[in-house]
């Protein structure tokens, strides 16, 4: 095993993803890049002469790449206490004022968060009043995503944390097991669009009642951040909400002061100004 | 007379332990020189999914508030930090912290590891690294990298230690500076923190 890579290695690998596919890591926050590249480097049994090599000769390399890279690991309803605010306070904020509303989940790997969240939309019955954007970068991953299957394994902690959020039923009354499997109602996510979209490149595409972007960016430095929520605070409507991740701030941002802090401890903000 | 042949070149202490080192941390921290200098950094393994009540337990005796970061946070002179709940922390190049959510290392998130490796990389011999008690080898590789890149390491005497598995995975993998119990220890703290009065 390859225990480290230097700086100058990884430059070179940035480098080339940038030119040659366009995907721009150069502000990923170093300790976790280094990480997933070292990660690829084992998983694949390669060095990072042969890397570069597979990388300009092989196009079709890059999917398994960014797949591999992206971090993706998540869970139904994590942190339960935010999803109960999300029930008991976003959304009923939100519905104060619209009937009919926007989410986007941006960075939603396989599924699991935008899947808990129209859980919650249909147990407070307006799920079909919803209009949910479920983004990445990883097109493999959102393959992985849109069959809202996922190993039985995996939901011991999922039905955890749905007791915890203390949810109308069981999780038991969405999905059906087949083959090891835990595979979820589809029609759970009727109003999901699920398309791929880079958060360091991409543009706005739509406004936003609500945007989930959680434990996501934790994966940039500082400026990337910065970057990202500008395009966030461009993304929502006035009086809209953000979430992000339990232990992220907004302190740093420019955008910070056209946000108002809703729940400090499970991270919602609330856009005031344009 | 120094017996710990010690300076004032280091920049930071990291702290890894798992299950029978609740006691010993609490012991240190209360023992503590006030205004200790350098930061302390601890990753413990903790239930994952209980956030809270671990730091305000830690806390209650601590002579300094611990705190667990957020993402991209400066780690600042005599703070004392807590890996948080269900997230890997990292020590970034540029003074602060970083948190991630990859998948577990060493069946552990937090994982000793990732900390105590991060931390090696970016204040390489400025460092001091202490294992506790621990019933896994999850901070042993850790370890080796701050002995590998220069830095100070101690480990909890194996005898004290409620589990030794930690402690002795460190033995096992590098030339750990100093074995001592948790008492010599916070002596050690105290005689390295006079080097910056």
């Amino acid at each position: 095993m390859i225990q480290d890579i230097d700086i100058a290695d990884l430059k070179k690998i940035t480098e080339l993803v940038q030119t040659r596919y366009g995907y721009d890591f150069r502000n990923y926050a170093m300790s976790s890049f280094k990480r997933r590249m070292l990660r690829i480097l084992e998983l694949k049994s390669l060095t990072v002469e042969t890397l570069l090599k597979k990388l300009s000769e092989q196009p079709n390399f890059i999917d398994e790449f960014l797949d591999e890279l992206t971090v993706n690991v998540t869970e139904m309803f994590r942190d339960p206490g935010f999803w109960r605010i999300i029930r008991d306070e976003i959304i009923p904020g939100i519905l104060l004022n619209h009937k009919q509303f926007k989410i986007w989940h941006a960075g939603c790997s396989s599924g699991e968060e935008v899947l808990s969240m129209t859980i919650v939309l249909k147990e407070m019955g307006i799920l079909q009043d919803v209009q949910l954007y479920a983004t990445d970068l990883d097109t493999t991953i959102l393959e992985k995503a849109k069959q809202a299957s996922y190993p039985i394994k995996n939901m011991e902690l999922n039905e955890k944390n749905y007791i915890r959020y203390e949810g109308k039923g069981s999780l038991k009354d969405y999905y059906k097991e087949e083959n090891g499997k835990a595979v979820f109602d589809k029609s759970l996510l009727q109003n999901v669009t699920f398309r791929k979209h880079d958060l360091v490149k991409g543009e706005v595409f739509n406004k936003f009642d609500l945007i989930l972007c959680r434990n996501v960016m934790i994966y940039f430095n500082q400026s990337l951040q910065n970057e990202v929520l500008k395009k966030f605070h461009e993304s929502m409507f006035k009086y809209g909400y953000l979430a992000i991740g339990s232990k992220e701030s907004l302190i740093w941002c420019e955008v910070a002061s056209k946000f108002l802090v809703v729940n400090n401890e499970e991270k919602v903000y609330k856009k005031i100004k344009d | 007379m120094d017996k710990y042949n010690l300076n004032n070149s280091y920049k930071a202490v990291v702290i890894g332990g798992s299950a029978g080192s609740f006691q010993g941390i609490v012991k240190i921290l209360s023992q503590l020189p006030k205004n200790f200098h350098l930061p302390i950094i601890m990753c413990l393994h903790r239930l994952k999914h209980v956030r809270n009540g671990f730091v305000e337990a830690l806390s209650i005796k601590s002579v300094v508030q611990v705190v667990e970061p957020n993402d991209k946070e400066t780690i600042k002179k005599g703070g004392v930090y807590l890996a948080p709940s269900n997230y890997h922390m990292s020590v970034e190049l540029g003074n602060h912290f970083a948190m991630s959510t990859e998948e577990m290392i060493n069946n552990s998130r937090p994982a000793i590891d990732v900390t105590l490796g991060t931390a090696a990389y970016v204040y390489r011999d400025k460092l001091i690294g202490i294992l506790l008690s621990g019933a896994n080898r999850d901070g042993g590789l850790g370890m080796k990298h701050i002995k590998d890149k220069g830095g100070l390491t101690i480990v909890q005497e194996p005898s004290e230690c409620m589990i030794d598995t930690m402690p002795k995975a460190a033995l096992s993998l590098t030339q750990i500076d100093y074995t001592l119990k948790v008492d010599e220890i916070v002596e050690f703290l105290i005689e390295l923190d006079k080097h910056y009065k």
